[in-house]
Protein backbone atom coordinates (compact mmCIF):
# COMPACT_ATOMS: atom_id res chain seq x y z
CA UNK A 1 0.00 0.00 0.00
CA UNK A 2 1.32 3.30 -0.73
CA UNK A 3 1.93 5.44 2.11
CA UNK A 4 1.68 9.18 1.75
CA UNK A 5 4.21 11.76 3.92
CA UNK A 6 3.62 14.80 5.21
CA UNK A 7 6.41 17.15 4.28
CA UNK A 8 7.91 19.23 7.46
CA UNK A 9 11.31 20.87 8.30
CA UNK A 10 11.84 23.10 11.53
CA UNK A 11 12.44 26.17 10.65
CA UNK A 12 15.56 28.53 11.56
CA UNK A 13 14.08 30.70 13.92
CA UNK A 14 15.61 33.86 15.82
CA UNK A 15 17.33 33.06 18.89
CA UNK A 16 14.51 34.63 20.83
CA UNK A 17 11.86 32.63 18.71
CA UNK A 18 13.94 29.72 19.53
CA UNK A 19 13.35 30.53 23.37
CA UNK A 20 9.62 31.28 22.84
CA UNK A 21 8.96 28.26 21.01
CA UNK A 22 11.09 26.02 23.59
CA UNK A 23 8.61 27.63 26.43
CA UNK A 24 5.53 26.95 24.39
CA UNK A 25 6.68 23.64 24.23
CA UNK A 26 7.08 23.57 27.66
CA UNK A 27 3.72 24.66 28.17
CA UNK A 28 2.11 22.59 25.82
CA UNK A 29 2.90 19.79 27.55
CA UNK A 30 2.21 20.99 31.14
CA UNK A 31 -1.36 21.38 30.08
CA UNK A 32 -1.82 18.30 28.90
CA UNK A 33 -0.89 16.60 32.35
CA UNK A 34 -2.53 19.34 34.60
CA UNK A 35 -5.94 20.94 34.68
CA UNK A 36 -6.08 24.70 35.03
CA UNK A 37 -6.73 26.08 38.42
CA UNK A 38 -10.59 27.41 37.64
CA UNK A 39 -11.76 23.73 36.46
CA UNK A 40 -9.65 21.57 39.11
CA UNK A 41 -11.71 23.99 41.93
CA UNK A 42 -14.65 23.30 39.93
CA UNK A 43 -14.18 19.71 39.97
CA UNK A 44 -13.83 19.13 43.62
CA UNK A 45 -17.09 21.73 44.05
CA UNK A 46 -19.07 19.65 41.78
CA UNK A 47 -17.45 15.95 43.30
CA UNK A 48 -18.62 16.99 46.71
CA UNK A 49 -22.45 17.73 45.64
CA UNK A 50 -22.88 14.05 44.22
CA UNK A 51 -24.10 11.65 46.71
CA UNK A 52 -24.91 7.89 44.88
CA UNK A 53 -22.51 5.44 45.14
CA UNK A 54 -21.75 5.21 41.21
CA UNK A 55 -21.29 9.07 40.73
CA UNK A 56 -18.86 9.43 43.62
CA UNK A 57 -16.38 6.46 42.42
CA UNK A 58 -16.19 8.42 39.06
CA UNK A 59 -15.53 11.52 40.48
CA UNK A 60 -12.92 9.67 42.80
CA UNK A 61 -11.26 7.94 39.66
CA UNK A 62 -11.23 11.49 37.71
CA UNK A 63 -9.49 13.06 41.29
CA UNK A 64 -6.97 9.66 41.20
CA UNK A 65 -6.07 10.05 37.29
CA UNK A 66 -4.95 13.99 37.83
CA UNK A 67 -3.30 12.86 40.70
CA UNK A 68 -1.28 10.27 38.77
CA UNK A 69 -1.15 12.42 35.41
CA UNK A 70 0.70 15.32 37.22
CA UNK A 71 3.02 12.97 39.29
CA UNK A 72 3.74 11.11 36.84
CA UNK A 73 3.68 13.89 33.54
CA UNK A 74 1.48 12.22 31.39
CA UNK A 75 -1.28 13.21 29.62
CA UNK A 76 -4.24 13.05 31.57
CA UNK A 77 -6.37 12.02 28.75
CA UNK A 78 -5.30 10.33 25.77
CA UNK A 79 -7.04 12.85 23.29
CA UNK A 80 -4.59 15.39 23.51
CA UNK A 81 -6.74 17.51 20.92
CA UNK A 82 -5.79 19.59 17.21
CA UNK A 83 -4.02 22.49 18.93
CA UNK A 84 -5.85 25.47 19.01
CA UNK A 85 -4.35 29.43 19.70
CA UNK A 86 -6.58 31.83 20.07
CA UNK A 87 -4.11 34.90 20.13
CA UNK A 88 -4.30 38.81 21.01
CA UNK A 89 -0.84 40.18 20.27
CA UNK A 90 0.60 43.81 20.26
CA UNK A 91 1.92 45.21 16.58
CA UNK A 92 5.22 45.82 18.16
CA UNK A 93 5.40 42.28 19.54
CA UNK A 94 9.16 41.66 18.20
CA UNK A 95 8.16 38.03 17.25
CA UNK A 96 4.86 38.87 15.43
CA UNK A 97 6.40 37.67 11.78
CA UNK A 98 7.54 35.01 12.88
CA UNK A 99 4.65 33.70 15.35
CA UNK A 100 3.10 31.01 12.60
CA UNK A 101 6.63 29.14 12.72
CA UNK A 102 7.09 29.40 16.24
CA UNK A 103 3.38 28.22 16.92
CA UNK A 104 3.90 25.24 14.50
CA UNK A 105 6.83 24.06 15.96
CA UNK A 106 6.30 24.70 19.47
CA UNK A 107 3.40 22.04 18.73
CA UNK A 108 5.72 19.55 16.68
CA UNK A 109 8.15 19.79 19.89
CA UNK A 110 5.66 19.53 22.63
CA UNK A 111 4.13 16.34 20.93
CA UNK A 112 7.61 14.45 21.04
CA UNK A 113 7.89 16.22 24.96
CA UNK A 114 4.85 14.84 26.50
CA UNK A 115 3.93 12.53 24.73
CA UNK A 116 1.01 13.62 23.00
CA UNK A 117 -0.98 11.66 20.49
CA UNK A 118 -0.79 12.09 16.70
CA UNK A 119 -4.26 13.58 16.12
CA UNK A 120 -3.46 15.67 12.51
CA UNK A 121 -5.42 13.18 9.76
CA UNK A 122 -4.70 14.97 6.18
CA UNK A 123 -8.01 15.37 4.40
CA UNK A 124 -9.34 13.74 1.21
CA UNK A 125 -5.87 12.38 1.13
CA UNK A 126 -6.93 10.82 4.58
CA UNK A 127 -3.74 9.65 6.11
CA UNK A 128 -2.36 10.72 10.02
CA UNK A 129 0.70 13.33 9.79
CA UNK A 130 2.11 11.28 12.70
CA UNK A 131 3.71 14.53 13.52
CA UNK A 132 0.26 16.11 15.39
CA UNK A 133 0.65 18.94 12.62
CA UNK A 134 -0.93 19.28 9.19
CA UNK A 135 -2.58 21.92 6.72
CA UNK A 136 -3.75 24.05 9.57
CA UNK A 137 -3.37 22.31 12.62
CA UNK A 138 -2.39 23.98 15.00
CA UNK A 139 -5.20 26.27 14.10
CA UNK A 140 -4.37 30.25 15.16
CA UNK A 141 -6.97 32.26 15.69
CA UNK A 142 -4.95 36.19 15.51
CA UNK A 143 -6.29 39.19 16.58
CA UNK A 144 -4.26 42.44 16.66
CA UNK A 145 -4.48 44.72 19.41
CA UNK A 146 -3.17 48.01 19.82
CA UNK A 147 0.34 48.65 19.38
CA UNK A 148 1.84 46.91 22.27
CA UNK A 149 4.66 44.58 22.48
CA UNK A 150 3.15 42.12 24.32
CA UNK A 151 1.11 38.96 23.73
CA UNK A 152 -1.56 37.01 25.18
CA UNK A 153 -2.54 33.59 24.16
CA UNK A 154 -4.84 30.85 25.13
CA UNK A 155 -3.20 27.60 24.27
CA UNK A 156 -6.59 24.53 24.10
CA UNK A 157 -6.28 21.20 23.82
CA UNK A 158 -10.10 19.89 23.08
CA UNK A 159 -10.81 15.76 22.43
CA UNK A 160 -12.96 14.69 19.64
CA UNK A 161 -15.31 13.72 21.84
CA UNK A 162 -15.75 17.31 23.15
CA UNK A 163 -15.35 19.09 19.54
CA UNK A 164 -18.74 16.84 18.17
CA UNK A 165 -21.52 18.58 20.05
CA UNK A 166 -19.98 21.95 18.44
CA UNK A 167 -22.83 23.17 15.88
CA UNK A 168 -23.84 26.73 14.31
CA UNK A 169 -27.43 28.06 13.00
CA UNK A 170 -28.71 30.91 11.68
CA UNK A 171 -31.78 31.64 13.26
CA UNK A 172 -34.99 34.06 11.82
CA UNK A 173 -35.13 36.95 14.60
CA UNK A 174 -38.63 36.29 15.10
CA UNK A 175 -37.17 33.01 17.03
CA UNK A 176 -35.92 35.17 19.31
CA UNK A 177 -33.41 34.14 22.32
CA UNK A 178 -35.57 31.36 23.03
CA UNK A 179 -34.29 29.90 19.93
CA UNK A 180 -30.94 30.38 20.99
CA UNK A 181 -32.40 28.65 24.46
CA UNK A 182 -33.43 25.75 22.32
CA UNK A 183 -30.52 25.26 20.31
CA UNK A 184 -28.13 25.06 23.21
CA UNK A 185 -30.67 22.58 25.19
CA UNK A 186 -31.15 20.17 22.37
CA UNK A 187 -27.61 20.08 21.72
CA UNK A 188 -27.24 18.74 25.63
CA UNK A 189 -29.33 15.66 25.54
CA UNK A 190 -28.08 14.64 22.31
CA UNK A 191 -24.27 15.16 22.16
CA UNK A 192 -23.36 16.43 25.37
CA UNK A 193 -24.20 13.81 27.35
CA UNK A 194 -21.31 11.87 25.18
CA UNK A 195 -18.85 15.25 25.76
CA UNK A 196 -17.25 13.76 29.06
CA UNK A 197 -19.82 16.15 31.44
CA UNK A 198 -19.59 17.86 33.45
CA UNK A 199 -19.08 20.07 30.30
CA UNK A 200 -18.13 23.65 29.92
CA UNK A 201 -20.89 25.25 27.38
CA UNK A 202 -19.52 27.89 24.95
CA UNK A 203 -22.07 29.85 23.72
CA UNK A 204 -21.54 32.42 20.90
CA UNK A 205 -24.05 35.29 19.52
CA UNK A 206 -23.58 37.19 16.78
CA UNK A 207 -24.78 37.41 12.83
CA UNK A 208 -23.65 34.27 10.78
CA UNK A 209 -22.03 30.80 11.46
CA UNK A 210 -18.84 31.42 11.91
CA UNK A 211 -19.06 34.67 14.49
CA UNK A 212 -21.20 33.23 16.63
CA UNK A 213 -18.67 29.62 16.16
CA UNK A 214 -15.72 32.19 17.26
CA UNK A 215 -17.64 33.32 19.69
CA UNK A 216 -18.47 29.90 20.96
CA UNK A 217 -15.17 28.98 21.28
CA UNK A 218 -13.97 32.13 22.62
CA UNK A 219 -16.34 31.65 25.72
CA UNK A 220 -14.59 28.18 26.40
CA UNK A 221 -11.61 30.53 26.94
CA UNK A 222 -13.25 32.48 29.66
CA UNK A 223 -12.75 31.01 33.52
CA UNK A 224 -15.34 28.21 34.36
CA UNK A 225 -16.66 31.07 37.03
CA UNK A 226 -16.66 34.20 34.86
CA UNK A 227 -19.33 36.06 34.15
CA UNK A 228 -20.67 38.19 31.10
CA UNK A 229 -20.35 41.75 31.26
CA UNK A 230 -23.90 42.51 29.33
CA UNK A 231 -26.67 41.92 31.92
CA UNK A 232 -28.75 40.08 29.83
CA UNK A 233 -26.26 38.12 28.43
CA UNK A 234 -25.19 37.06 32.14
CA UNK A 235 -28.62 36.52 33.16
CA UNK A 236 -28.87 33.94 30.26
CA UNK A 237 -25.73 32.23 31.21
CA UNK A 238 -26.88 31.69 34.52
CA UNK A 239 -30.91 30.87 33.32
CA UNK A 240 -28.89 27.83 30.96
CA UNK A 241 -26.72 26.98 33.91
CA UNK A 242 -29.41 26.02 35.86
CA UNK A 243 -31.69 24.33 33.70
CA UNK A 244 -28.91 22.32 32.19
CA UNK A 245 -28.06 21.08 35.59
CA UNK A 246 -31.63 20.18 36.51
CA UNK A 247 -31.46 18.00 33.53
CA UNK A 248 -29.21 16.21 35.57
CA UNK A 249 -26.39 14.79 33.02
CA UNK A 250 -24.13 13.60 35.66
CA UNK A 251 -20.63 13.14 35.35
CA UNK A 252 -20.32 10.70 32.27
CA UNK A 253 -23.85 11.52 31.64
CA UNK A 254 -24.46 8.48 34.16
CA UNK A 255 -27.02 10.83 35.85
CA UNK A 256 -26.59 12.84 38.68
CA UNK A 257 -27.16 16.47 40.42
CA UNK A 258 -24.98 18.41 37.98
CA UNK A 259 -24.43 18.45 34.46
CA UNK A 260 -21.66 21.67 33.57
CA UNK A 261 -19.10 23.31 35.33
CA UNK A 262 -20.46 26.38 33.68
CA UNK A 263 -22.36 28.31 31.36
CA UNK A 264 -20.40 31.26 29.05
CA UNK A 265 -21.73 33.27 26.52
CA UNK A 266 -20.06 36.06 24.13
CA UNK A 267 -21.73 37.99 21.84
CA UNK A 268 -20.91 40.49 19.36
CA UNK A 269 -23.62 43.01 17.17
CA UNK A 270 -25.93 40.65 14.96
CA UNK A 271 -27.50 41.97 11.51
CA UNK A 272 -31.19 42.86 11.96
CA UNK A 273 -32.27 40.29 9.58
CA UNK A 274 -30.27 37.38 11.44
CA UNK A 275 -29.21 36.22 15.25
CA UNK A 276 -26.48 33.61 14.85
CA UNK A 277 -25.96 31.24 17.43
CA UNK A 278 -23.73 28.15 18.03
CA UNK A 279 -22.23 25.94 21.12
CA UNK A 280 -19.13 24.55 21.07
CA UNK A 281 -18.68 22.41 24.53
CA UNK A 282 -15.48 21.93 26.50
CA UNK A 283 -14.86 18.07 28.54
CA UNK A 284 -14.47 17.92 32.51
CA UNK A 285 -10.74 17.70 31.39
CA UNK A 286 -10.44 21.14 30.33
CA UNK A 287 -6.86 21.41 29.02
CA UNK A 288 -7.21 25.37 28.01
CA UNK A 289 -3.92 27.40 29.17
CA UNK A 290 -3.60 30.88 29.09
CA UNK A 291 0.14 32.06 28.63
CA UNK A 292 1.13 35.94 28.69
CA UNK A 293 4.73 37.56 27.46
CA UNK A 294 6.46 40.72 27.19
CA UNK A 295 8.61 41.94 24.36
CA UNK A 296 11.65 40.17 26.62
CA UNK A 297 9.35 36.64 26.74
CA UNK A 298 8.93 37.36 30.48
CA UNK A 299 5.58 35.38 30.85
CA UNK A 300 2.74 34.98 33.40
CA UNK A 301 0.48 31.78 33.53
CA UNK A 302 -3.05 33.23 35.21
CA UNK A 303 -4.57 29.87 35.05
CA UNK A 304 -1.55 27.80 36.47
CA UNK A 305 -0.37 29.31 39.97
CA UNK A 306 2.95 28.32 41.16
CA UNK A 307 3.78 26.74 37.91
CA UNK A 308 7.42 27.83 36.28
CA UNK A 309 8.36 26.34 32.83
CA UNK B 1 -25.32 -1.61 41.47
CA UNK B 2 -23.31 -5.03 42.14
CA UNK B 3 -19.75 -5.32 41.41
CA UNK B 4 -17.82 -8.30 39.09
CA UNK B 5 -14.60 -9.21 38.39
CA UNK B 6 -14.74 -10.88 34.91
CA UNK B 7 -11.73 -12.66 33.06
CA UNK B 8 -11.18 -13.68 29.58
CA UNK B 9 -12.24 -16.19 27.96
CA UNK B 10 -15.58 -14.58 29.16
CA UNK B 11 -19.04 -16.84 28.67
CA UNK B 12 -22.40 -16.10 28.18
CA UNK B 13 -22.91 -17.89 31.26
CA UNK B 14 -20.16 -15.53 32.77
CA UNK B 15 -22.41 -12.20 32.10
CA UNK B 16 -25.93 -13.50 32.26
CA UNK B 17 -26.97 -12.13 35.47
CA UNK B 18 -25.06 -8.53 34.99
CA UNK B 19 -27.23 -5.70 34.53
CA UNK B 20 -27.22 -2.09 33.37
CA UNK B 21 -25.37 -0.14 36.20
CA UNK B 22 -23.36 -2.70 37.28
CA UNK B 23 -19.73 -1.96 37.76
CA UNK B 24 -17.38 -4.94 36.37
CA UNK B 25 -13.86 -4.94 36.46
CA UNK B 26 -11.68 -6.86 34.01
CA UNK B 27 -8.66 -9.45 34.01
CA UNK B 28 -7.16 -10.44 30.66
CA UNK B 29 -7.36 -9.36 27.39
CA UNK B 30 -8.41 -5.99 25.66
CA UNK B 31 -7.88 -4.89 22.27
CA UNK B 32 -8.11 -1.39 20.95
CA UNK B 33 -10.46 -1.09 17.98
CA UNK B 34 -12.54 1.85 16.24
CA UNK B 35 -13.06 3.64 13.44
CA UNK B 36 -11.53 2.32 10.49
CA UNK B 37 -10.66 -1.16 12.04
CA UNK B 38 -14.71 -1.73 12.35
CA UNK B 39 -14.84 -0.29 8.78
CA UNK B 40 -12.17 -2.89 7.40
CA UNK B 41 -14.26 -5.59 8.72
CA UNK B 42 -17.85 -4.68 8.01
CA UNK B 43 -17.68 -2.67 4.87
CA UNK B 44 -14.55 -4.13 3.36
CA UNK B 45 -14.79 -7.86 4.43
CA UNK B 46 -11.21 -8.18 5.41
CA UNK B 47 -10.91 -10.71 8.21
CA UNK B 48 -9.58 -8.62 12.15
CA UNK B 49 -5.67 -9.90 12.13
CA UNK B 50 -6.45 -10.04 16.24
CA UNK B 51 -8.60 -12.83 17.56
CA UNK B 52 -11.49 -11.20 20.22
CA UNK B 53 -13.69 -13.90 20.15
CA UNK B 54 -15.03 -14.53 24.32
CA UNK B 55 -12.43 -11.75 24.89
CA UNK B 56 -13.17 -7.30 25.02
CA UNK B 57 -12.47 -4.89 22.60
CA UNK B 58 -11.64 -0.89 23.72
CA UNK B 59 -13.10 1.98 21.21
CA UNK B 60 -9.69 4.00 22.01
CA UNK B 61 -7.05 5.41 20.62
CA UNK B 62 -4.38 5.28 22.75
CA UNK B 63 -0.68 7.24 23.17
CA UNK B 64 2.01 4.73 22.81
CA UNK B 65 5.18 4.97 23.79
CA UNK B 66 7.58 2.93 20.96
CA UNK B 67 10.61 1.25 22.51
CA UNK B 68 11.78 -0.65 19.53
CA UNK B 69 12.09 -4.53 18.33
CA UNK B 70 8.18 -4.17 18.83
CA UNK B 71 8.15 -3.37 21.88
CA UNK B 72 5.29 -0.53 23.35
CA UNK B 73 4.30 0.74 26.24
CA UNK B 74 1.01 2.41 26.73
CA UNK B 75 1.51 5.85 28.17
CA UNK B 76 -2.02 7.26 28.40
CA UNK B 77 -5.33 5.11 27.19
CA UNK B 78 -8.93 6.09 27.71
CA UNK B 79 -12.33 5.63 25.68
CA UNK B 80 -13.38 7.57 22.61
CA UNK B 81 -17.03 7.95 22.05
CA UNK B 82 -18.93 4.61 21.31
CA UNK B 83 -21.60 6.00 19.16
CA UNK B 84 -19.56 6.25 15.88
CA UNK B 85 -19.26 2.35 15.64
CA UNK B 86 -22.42 1.68 16.28
CA UNK B 87 -23.27 1.97 12.78
CA UNK B 88 -20.54 -1.38 12.38
CA UNK B 89 -20.64 -2.79 15.98
CA UNK B 90 -24.09 -5.39 15.36
CA UNK B 91 -21.98 -7.21 12.32
CA UNK B 92 -18.83 -6.90 14.02
CA UNK B 93 -19.96 -8.74 17.48
CA UNK B 94 -21.37 -11.19 15.06
CA UNK B 95 -18.48 -11.71 12.73
CA UNK B 96 -15.96 -12.09 15.82
CA UNK B 97 -17.84 -12.89 19.36
CA UNK B 98 -16.54 -10.24 20.85
CA UNK B 99 -18.10 -10.35 24.63
CA UNK B 100 -17.21 -7.36 25.70
CA UNK B 101 -17.57 -3.72 24.16
CA UNK B 102 -16.01 -1.34 26.17
CA UNK B 103 -16.21 2.53 24.90
CA UNK B 104 -17.96 5.97 26.08
CA UNK B 105 -21.28 6.87 26.39
CA UNK B 106 -24.02 5.12 24.64
CA UNK B 107 -24.72 3.06 22.11
CA UNK B 108 -28.03 2.13 19.60
CA UNK B 109 -30.34 -0.16 18.62
CA UNK B 110 -27.91 -2.67 16.62
CA UNK B 111 -25.48 -2.74 19.30
CA UNK B 112 -28.40 -3.73 21.23
CA UNK B 113 -29.50 -6.17 19.34
CA UNK B 114 -26.18 -8.00 19.20
CA UNK B 115 -26.06 -8.19 23.13
CA UNK B 116 -29.07 -9.81 23.39
CA UNK B 117 -28.60 -11.97 20.21
CA UNK B 118 -25.00 -12.90 20.91
CA UNK B 119 -24.58 -12.62 24.15
CA UNK B 120 -22.85 -9.58 24.94
CA UNK B 121 -21.73 -6.38 26.99
CA UNK B 122 -21.61 -2.43 26.25
CA UNK B 123 -19.76 -1.09 29.21
CA UNK B 124 -18.46 2.65 29.87
CA UNK B 125 -14.98 3.38 31.47
CA UNK B 126 -15.31 7.17 32.69
CA UNK B 127 -13.46 8.98 30.09
CA UNK B 128 -10.48 11.22 30.40
CA UNK B 129 -8.84 9.27 32.80
CA UNK B 130 -5.95 7.73 30.62
CA UNK B 131 -2.89 7.64 33.39
CA UNK B 132 -5.35 5.73 35.75
CA UNK B 133 -6.10 3.19 32.71
CA UNK B 134 -3.02 2.94 31.40
CA UNK B 135 -1.37 1.87 34.86
CA UNK B 136 -4.20 -0.90 34.40
CA UNK B 137 -2.46 -2.26 31.64
CA UNK B 138 0.31 -4.84 32.35
CA UNK B 139 1.95 -5.15 28.63
CA UNK B 140 1.23 -4.45 25.26
CA UNK B 141 1.41 -8.15 23.27
CA UNK B 142 0.26 -7.26 20.14
CA UNK B 143 -0.46 -4.26 17.47
CA UNK B 144 -1.76 -5.34 13.73
CA UNK B 145 -2.76 -2.73 11.61
CA UNK B 146 -0.36 -0.33 11.95
CA UNK B 147 -0.58 1.19 8.85
CA UNK B 148 -3.31 3.13 10.65
CA UNK B 149 -1.23 5.41 12.84
CA UNK B 150 -1.70 5.58 16.22
CA UNK B 151 -5.03 6.13 17.65
CA UNK B 152 -6.00 3.33 15.35
CA UNK B 153 -4.04 0.41 15.04
CA UNK B 154 -4.95 -2.68 16.86
CA UNK B 155 -3.20 -2.67 20.28
CA UNK B 156 -3.84 -5.78 21.97
CA UNK B 157 -2.62 -5.81 25.81
CA UNK B 158 -3.23 -7.87 28.93
CA UNK B 159 -4.77 -5.53 31.52
CA UNK B 160 -5.34 -6.27 35.36
CA UNK B 161 -8.68 -4.62 37.27
CA UNK B 162 -9.04 -2.99 34.24
CA UNK B 163 -11.96 -0.37 35.61
CA UNK B 164 -14.39 0.87 36.73
CA UNK B 165 -16.64 -0.38 34.03
CA UNK B 166 -20.37 0.69 34.27
CA UNK B 167 -22.31 -1.35 32.28
CA UNK B 168 -24.95 0.28 29.46
CA UNK B 169 -26.29 -2.16 27.52
CA UNK B 170 -26.59 -5.83 28.92
CA UNK B 171 -27.95 -9.43 27.73
CA UNK B 172 -31.45 -8.57 27.89
CA UNK B 173 -30.85 -5.50 25.42
CA UNK B 174 -31.58 -3.40 28.23
CA UNK B 175 -29.80 0.66 27.25
CA UNK B 176 -28.55 2.62 30.53
CA UNK B 177 -28.20 5.80 28.23
CA UNK B 178 -31.63 5.31 26.01
CA UNK B 179 -33.01 4.99 29.48
CA UNK B 180 -31.35 8.18 31.02
CA UNK B 181 -32.06 10.26 27.83
CA UNK B 182 -35.97 9.72 28.06
CA UNK B 183 -35.65 11.45 31.23
CA UNK B 184 -33.40 13.61 30.23
CA UNK B 185 -35.74 15.35 27.87
CA UNK B 186 -38.54 15.01 29.57
CA UNK B 187 -36.49 17.88 31.95
CA UNK B 188 -35.47 19.28 29.24
CA UNK B 189 -38.91 20.59 27.94
CA UNK B 190 -39.71 21.48 31.26
CA UNK B 191 -36.63 24.02 32.03
CA UNK B 192 -36.48 25.31 28.25
CA UNK B 193 -40.15 26.64 29.13
CA UNK B 194 -38.98 27.95 32.21
CA UNK B 195 -35.97 29.75 30.66
CA UNK B 196 -38.28 31.21 27.76
CA UNK B 197 -40.47 33.22 29.76
CA UNK B 198 -37.06 35.39 30.95
CA UNK B 199 -35.50 35.57 28.18
CA UNK B 200 -37.61 37.95 25.28
CA UNK B 201 -34.78 40.63 25.16
CA UNK B 202 -36.30 41.56 21.94
CA UNK B 203 -38.87 43.51 22.14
Amino acid sequence: MDTMTYDYTEPELSTKGQQMRDLLATYIALISHRLPDDVTAKLQELAKIEVDPLQKLVYDTMMENQLLANKLERPSCQDTGALQFFIKCGAKFPLLGELNQILKDAVYRGTKKAPLRHNAVQTFDEFNTGMNIGDGIPSIFLQIDGDSTDIEMYVYMAGGGCTLPGAAKVLMPGEGYEGVVRFVMDRMTSYGINACPPLLVGVGVGTSVETAALNSKLALMRRVDSESDNANAAKLEHLLEDGINHIGLGPQGFGGQKSVMGVNVVNTARHPSTIGVAVSTGCWSHRRGLIKFDEDLNYELPLNEGVEL
Amino acid sequence: MKTYHLTTPISDDDIKDIRIGDIVYLNGSLTTCRDVAHRRLVEEHRPLPVDVRNKAILHAGPIIKDLGDDHYEMVAVGPTTSMRMEKFEEEFVKQTGVKLILGKGGMGPGTERACKNYKALHLVYPAGNAVYAALHVEKIVDAQWKDLGMPETLWSCEVKDFGPLIVSIDTNGDNLFEKNKVIFNQRKEAEIKKINEQVKFIK
